[in-house]
């Protein structure tokens, strides 16, 4: 994040009342949250199907939503299953690709300051990108954490991705000839699609194709799971070793892609 | 029904809830080092990256072995960078990735 949430200190004094400024809030997120439950529920299907294709059950694929909702692990999951890597490599590229849920807790963590632990603890579950980027700038208008709001915030991206993907399981298991369909693809070619939306610098860009030579070259020579180890690993690495100037603060989520990461 | 990859569920969603709460629940967390921030950033393109590529460009042989190839799957996948480049939004890029495979096995040249 640009910046860190100061509660009060960047938002106007509120001039309405409470409960006005509330219901505002509300209803803005509501506005801008419309985009993101429709894409979410989009690529809740589309997860769906990839995992069915992988071999997930139905019950499988769900639980990975509810547990770990986090969409861009979740995809890579299924594929890192399918090419056989093994479990402990699974949740070693999942703590890295998920750790930069760090940056957006610790942004929020001021407006959380007056909760209860227990509220704090349910509200971490349900942070992702996009109720990170809906939440904080509500709370910014209101000057001050508000539990509907953050609730609204959550469950924008949340239900319509649990829901879908359920759906894309059970539809992906009534599809005759997924193949036939071109559904094969759907993985790679999502895969390739969120790391373009990860493109913010020359150095992103660098980890990526660093990333893939490296991934493709150890594949070759060895196995398929550990070449995607290996180059999931070491093109952000090469990326770092190269000089120039490091972009110390993230540019913020970007819930275009409508996937909760 | 199989439930086995649930255990992996479990272990991905053990790894993952810390980085979303720790910050929350203990005052004074900060940031980290610098470099492992900035590693973590490129850990996303670098293995997403990865992934697509191995996916869409290695072909595990029956023997075991492993060989290149570059099909209509590689089109596809271009494709759908060139629209989420273009337009910053995925569904369009799926949507004809997946067009093109189909349309591809349709005429028996994928």
């Amino acid at each position: 994040m640009t910046e860190r949430a100061t509660p009060g200190s960047d938002a106007d004094p509120p001039t309405a009342a409470p409960d006005e400024m509330a219901a505002a809030a509300r209803r803005r997120l509501w506005m801008d949250g419309l985009g993101i439950g429709l894409s979410a529920a989009a690529f809740g299907i589309v997860y769906g199907l990839a995992a069915r294709q992988a071999g997930f059950s139905l019950v499988e694929g769900t639980a990975m939503s509810i547990l770990v909702f986090a969409g861009a692990a979740q995809f890579a999951a299924i594929g890192l299953v399918a090419q056989g890597v093994p479990w402990l490599g699974i949740v070693l590229l999942t703590a890295l690709l998920n750790a930069r849920h760090l940056l957006y807790s610790a942004a929020l963590a001021p407006w959380f300051a007056k909760r209860s632990r227990l509220e704090r603890a349910a509200s971490a579950h349900v942070l992702t990108d996009e109720a990170f980027a809906l939440a904080l700038p509500a709370f910014r208008t209101l000057g001050r954490h508000d539990r509907v709001t953050y609730a609204l915030a959550a469950a924008i991206p949340a239900v319509p991705w649990m829901v879908a993907t359920s759906v894309g399981l059970i539809g992906g298991s009534l599809l005759p000839d997924p193949t036939a369909l071109g559904i094969d693809v759907v993985f790679p070619a999502a895969m390739a699609g969120l790391a373009v939306a990860l493109l913010t610098d020359r150095r992103s860009v660098i980890a990526a194709v660093a990333g893939a030579l490296v991934g493709v070259a150890v594949a070759l020579a060895s196995q398929p799971s550990v070449g995607i180890l290996v180059g999931g690993l070491a093109g952000p690495a090469i990326a770092l070793a190269l000089p120039g100037p490091w972009v110390s603060d993230p540019a913020p989520p970007d819930p275009s892609t409508g996937m909760p990461e | 029904m199989s439930i086995e990859l649930v255990g992996l569920a479990l272990l991905m969603a053990a790894v993952t809830y810390p980085s979303r709460a720790v910050p929350l629940l203990l005052p004074g967390f900060d940031r980290l080092p610098r470099l492992v921030d900035e590693y973590l950033r490129l850990i996303g393109p670098g293995v997403l990256a990865a992934l697509a590529a191995v996916n869409v460009l290695v072909v595990v042989e029956a023997d075991g072995t492993t060989r290149l190839e570059a099909g209509i799957e590689l089109v596809a996948v271009l494709a759908c960078i060139g629209v989420v480049a273009w337009r910053r939004s995925l569904l369009p890029g799926l949507v004809l990735a997946v067009a093109l495979v189909a349309a591809a096995r349709w005429l028996g040249v994928g």
